[in-house]
């Protein structure tokens, strides 16, 4: 693997209107890195992640995913990421192994190729035990599982997720960041956004945004340090209420 | 007599469980917390105290009243956020919330006190006019929070109201909580974070159906058995892996570190040389007292 830049980002902006959903922000993103965007709600996280993905035109600015141009490429881009929403993506009435097969011929595999994949992922995440069954019958933990399954089904080198684990108790998210920690010894990239901050402590890197700005980003600990947090939880909060302070006094 | 109370309580769903002769109790006045995984009959017994489900057996009551066969007496009392609450996507954010006040009758000079209360922990105003279609997820459920605290009922009951929602934000909202609490409301509430079953005053750990645990936050902890180490190693998956390998001893990621757990009756000293073979320096664990989430995984694994 190389250091190759999964995800550059230069000064990219969405507006709604003359809201400032993304304003102007920079960050690249190595190869192999499990990366934390975080931020406040309403930051502008998703947004970005929809830039990044291709489902949305930015206003301005620039970004490569996988090497490829966000504004001119983005069939390359969707053919070479993995995408988790923040909303539920499945289909309810199909069961897992339906939702993966019907993804799968989205992504113009074979009936073989797809059988073959399915049984591959349900061992790897585990999803024997529910698999054939309808997905709006299961809890929240195995339904999100089954939605990596079906982001990984093309053997993405990137992953993005929105809120992967967002109501999903602590047992269940141990098991879900134990999958994406193995992904990434792989040296697939993780990019992902999360309210949980002991997740956080788990990226090599993460990102904090603000209101359309990403206001830090490091490794955890050396953010911890620098601004003398005893925690992550303590340092976001830390963090934004300054920013919100500042605002209310502007 | 306690305010809410819920005596051997079953549901079933076909062949499945749901709520398993569970039985609680809530003072006026106190914050308790239902903890355990997805699927655990959190929601069914939240429903049934909501007068929303009749349950096979046993009996949930309010203030006296039977949740099933007295609920129209109930009901002024009580206000209730289910897990997905319906806001009106077209209506904008002033809109639902004046809607969700007309429901309550709240209105005119109390409406406009009730809503700079909520914009205090929501920070919504600035988005006043954006129809709720436009807001993004944690936004929405903090709108859905605040239309569903547009009143004070007596008795509050939150299924998982913070989900989505951001650290600060969720602060600000147990702020409000407490401050609730104060003036004699009782809260009932779900949830996944342990930094919340932190602020109750009584959680219950909930898992297929059953109680596992009930105590205050101080008092849970004291149920884990063994003893704790903190290991101060990067916690890749070939360290955990190792350590695992080594006999009584369970290992998890916490935070940047790993939490090591001996089973009762195993010291430190007793497996220190099969940790010093695995490549461990036994200097580098440090003991460390249990927290909920430790308590919590270890009870759930060992049901
Ligand atoms: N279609 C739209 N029209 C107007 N405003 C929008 C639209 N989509 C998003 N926004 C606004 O852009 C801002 C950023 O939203 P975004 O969903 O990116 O936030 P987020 O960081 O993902 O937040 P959360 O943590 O709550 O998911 C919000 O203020 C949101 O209301
Ligand atoms: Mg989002």
């Amino acid at each position: 693997m190389t250091e190759r830049p999964a995800v550059t980002i230069d000064n990219l902006s969405r507006h709604f209107d003359s809201f400032k959903a993304v304003d102007g922000i920079s960050l690249e993103v190595t190869s192999g890195e499990t990366f934390g965007f975080l931020g406040a709600n309403g930051a502008g996280k998703t947004t970005t992640i929809r830039m990044l993905c291709g489902l949305l035109a930015p206003t301005s600015g620039s970004g490569t995913v996988a090497g490829f141009d966000i504004y001119r490429q983005a069939e390359e881009i969707k053919k070479s990421i993995g995408y988790m929403s923040q909303k539920f993506s499945l289909y309810p009435d199909l069961t897992g192994k339906e939702n993966l097969s019907f993804y799968g011929a989205a992504y113009g595999m074979n009936g073989s190729s797809i059988a073959s994949r399915t049984e591959e992922l349900a061992e790897r995440l585990d999803l024997h035990d529910f698999i054939d069954r309808p997905t709006r019958s299961l809890p929240v933990g195995w339904r999100q599982r089954l939605a990596l399954g079906v982001s990984l089904l093309h053997r993405p080198r990137i992953l993005f997720l929105d809120e992967p684990t967002s109501g999903v108790d602590p047992v269940f998210r141990r098991k879900f960041w134990k999958i994406l920690y193995e992904l990434a010894e792989e040296g697939v990239t993780v990019f992902v956004t999360t309210h949980y901050m002991d997740e956080a402590e788990y990226c090599g890197r993460i990102s904090i945004m603000h209101q359309g700005k990403i206001v830090e980003v490091g490794q955890p600990f050396e953010l911890i340090q620098k601004h003398r947090a005893e925690n992550l939880e303590e340092l976001f909060i830390n963090l934004i209420n300054g920013r919100e302070a500042a605002n209310a006094e502007a | 007599m306690s305010l809410v109370s819920v005596e051997s309580l079953s549901k079933s769903y076909r062949e499945i469980r749901a709520v398993d002769d569970f039985s609680f109790a809530v003072d006026q006045g106190e914050i308790y917390a239902l903890v355990g995984p997805d699927g655990a009959g959190k929601t069914t017994i939240i429903r049934t105290l909501c007068g929303l489900i009749n349950p096979d057996s046993g009996v949930a009551m309010i203030d006296g009243l039977d949740c099933q066969r007295k609920f129209e007496s109930i009901k002024p009392i009580l206000g209730y956020m289910p897990q997905v609450f319906s806001l009106y996507p077209d209506l904008t954010v002033t809109e639902n919330l004046t809607f969700y006040g007309g429901i309550y009758g709240v209105v005119g000079e109390d409406y406009r006190t009730r809503v700079e209360y909520l914009y205090r922990f929501s920070n919504l105003k600035p988005f006043a006019d954006r129809r709720a279609q436009a807001l993004s997820g944690g936004m929405k459920q903090k709108l859905a929070l605040s239309c569903a605290l547009m009143h004070q009922p007596r008795i509050l009951i939150l299924d998982e109201p913070t989900t989505g929602v951001d650290p600060l934000s969720r602060r600000q909202f147990w702020e409000i909580l407490l401050e609730l609490k104060k003036q004699g409301v009782t809260i009932i509430v779900s949830t996944p974070y342990m930094d919340e079953v932190a602020r109750s005053d009584r959680a219950c750990f909930v898992f297929k159906g059953k109680k596992l645990a009930e105590g205050t936050p101080a008092a849970l902890p004291g149920l884990f058995e063994g003893s704790l180490y903190f290991c101060d190693c990067r916690p890749t998956v070939q360290t955990l892996e190792a350590l695992n390998q080594v006999s009584n001893v369970q290992a998890r990621r916490f935070g940047g570190g790993i939490h090591v757990y001996l089973r009762k009756d195993v010291t430190l000293p007793d497996i220190a040389t099969e940790l010093t073979r695995a490549g461990f320096d036994t200097g580098g664990f440090r003991p460390i007292r249990p927290d909920l989430e430790d308590c919590f995984i270890q009870l759930m694994e060992e049901s």
